[in-house]
């Protein structure tokens, strides 16, 4: 893609990062009682009820200005743990990632206030985003006519716990694409969504990159990643598997998942 | 095989220094202080539109909406009025004892349903925080700005209640915004304190009704304070005496009813009352910065 090595600037580097999840609660038969609590905590035994999950193992990569990098893998091999990690909302318990700017993560489970209008959340999620509340006023009638909630009538205003789950993916995603970003990260948000969404989305994804950004896709279809990103990374539980174009690495990856 | 990690890094330089000398910063690397206060600022339009959002996400799928801001406060008195005045009907030595109560238990209220909101702040948006970038504090202060909010309300119910039960209307009265200024400058540092204890120490909100309870009678809420004054002496007292809660029911107390007896003068009461504001206000925000990385982790 750059045809000049001076001209390649990095936007995002993991350097040997690892991510760990603890998870409490995770009660397991035999240890949920007053009594094994007990004996845990007498014993020192380290409790049964915090378990850690080591999601990413160890990943480096550098990512360069003006590049759509996919990220594949099988379901749990720890891409959209990556992903937050790179968006500085996971924090990495060693190696570091680096980044310009501050990366926005997108994804399909961005949580937004169901109970409340489209409207509401549109504004809500600029502000969270760091909008002015004049850009908010001057954004939110593009932001709603691009996720085309109000094609089959007026949706905007209601809560939006009445939508179906592809408006409401449509509308974070219309919210999230608003904004520059110098980098990018979308969580399988392309998947849902109609086919003219889809078009219109990608279109979007490709606009945002002219804009001198990088782009990182987590997606289930391999359709959509060979459209938009000429660089893909491959992870297998949490461990980098493959990092290259994604011609060469996709069919790495088919080989593998067939067997 | 397409492992190209090592070619990509062409410069040959370690991946730290190559981060270095094209200025990218740690991802998730906590800000100065002063930075840190600089980007609240600039999120301030955030912190307010998110403390409406939840007030009327919250009331929302109700059919009287709003009207509860104003209805919740009316019940609460109610009660006590029932139980108290007419029940009981006690006087516990206090000239206006149903006035005396209500103040006691709206103040009190305001700081219980502060903590008890801020302490699941951070467990309770973890979607919010694992999807969006803002400082983290946002969460703690726009609890604290909803509690504020209701208690605004809550403070017309409680002055029609004193001016029913026959207190008159004086200039002390406007000793009650400072009162309250002060009240949430120190509610605001307990959320922070609250929220990140709450996100480390997930036992803590068993354990919260308890501590709250104790608070309560140690803050005589529900009897005069003259209990405490008769029967406790040295350190007791003094430890009783500094309570930030009795500092500031004692504080409303004294702006809205005459002829109540207070636990200090108003001057010491003054006094404490700036001194725990900002000892906690300013505390509770350093002790939430200082754990600004964390929040995300599950």
């Amino acid at each position: 893609m750059a045809n000049n090595l001076e001209e390649r600037v990095p936007t995002v580097i993991a350097d040997n990062a690892h991510v760990i999840y603890r998870i409490y609660g995770s009660v397991t038969a035999g240890s949920n009682s007053p009594v094994a609590s007990f004996r845990r905590i007498v014993t020192g035994k380290k409790s049964g009820a915090v378990r850690e999950v080591h999601a990413v193992k160890g990943v480096s990569f550098v990512a360069y200005r003006g590049e759509a990098i996919g990220l594949i893998g099988s379901n749990g091999s720890g891409k959209s743990t990556l992903l937050r990690a790179v968006a500085g909302l996971l924090p990495v318990e060693r190696g570091s990632i680096y980044a310009a700017g501050q990366p926005s993560l997108l994804g399909v489970n961005a949580a937004l206030m169901n109970d409340l209008s489209g409207e509401r959340n549109v504004t809500l999620g600029c502000l969270a985003m760091g909008m002015t509340p004049a850009e908010v006023k001057e954004q939110s009638g593009d932001i709603i006519e691009f996720s085309g909630i109000n094609e089959n009538g007026d949706f905007s205003s209601l809560p939006m716990r009445t939508y179906s789950s592809g408006m409401s993916a449509r509308l974070r995603f219309s919210i999230a694409a608003a904004k520059k970003h110098d980098v990018l990260l979308i969580d399988e948000a392309l998947a849902t969504g109609d086919a003219k969404f889809r078009r219109r989305s990608e279109q979007r994804v490709r606009d945002l990159r002219a804009e001198a950004g990088t782009v990182f896709l987590v997606s289930h279809s391999e359709q959509s990643i060979r459209d938009t990103c000429e660089r893909s990374i491959w992870l297998e539980k949490g461990a980098l598997r493959a990092d290259g174009p994604t011609e060469d690495v996709m069919k790495e990856y088919e080989a593998y998942m067939r067997k | 095989m397409a492992q190209t990690v090592v070619a990509e890094n062409d410069t040959g330089l370690p991946l730290k220094e190559l981060a270095r000398r094209n200025g990218l910063s740690a991802a998730g690397a906590l800000p100065s202080l002063s930075a840190y206060t600089r980007q609240l600022w600039a999120y301030r339009h955030f912190i307010a539109s998110y403390a409406n959002a939840k007030v009327s996400s919250s009331l929302g799928t109700t059919r009287l909406g709003m009207l509860w801001q104003v209805l919740t406060p009316v019940f609460n008195a109610a009660v006590y009025y029932v139980i108290f005045g007419v029940i009981i009907n006690t006087k516990a030595g206090v000239g206006n004892f149903i006035a005396y109560l209500c103040t006691g238990v709206f103040i009190f209220g305001f700081t219980q349903s502060t903590v008890q909101a801020g302490i699941n702040s951070i467990t309770g948006n973890l979607g919010l925080i694992r999807a969006l970038h803002f400082p983290r504090a946002s969460l703690p202060i726009s609890v604290a700005l909803i509690e504020a909010r209701n208690l605004i309300v809550a403070m017309f119910v409680l002055m029609t209640i004193v001016l029913i039960t026959g207190e008159p209307l004086t200039v002390e009265w406007l000793l009650v915004p400072p009162a309250l200024l002060l009240q949430s400058i120190f509610n605001a540092g307990l959320a922070m304190f609250s929220a990140r204890l709450g996100s480390k120490v997930t036992d803590l909100r068993q354990l919260i009704p308890f501590i709250m309870r104790m608070w309560m009678y140690c803050s005589a809420v529900l009897y005069p304070v003259q209990r405490f004054t008769d029967h406790l002496h040295g350190w007791k007292l003094e430890l009783i005496e500094a309570n930030p809660l009795l500092v500031y029911i004692e504080l409303m107390r004294h702006a809205l009813m005459e002829n109540v007896q207070l636990a200090g003068s108003p001057r010491r009461l003054w006094v404490e009352a700036i001194v725990w504001a900002l000892v906690i206000g300013a505390g509770g925000y350093v002790y939430f910065w200082r754990g600004e990385k964390g929040y995300g982790r599950g």
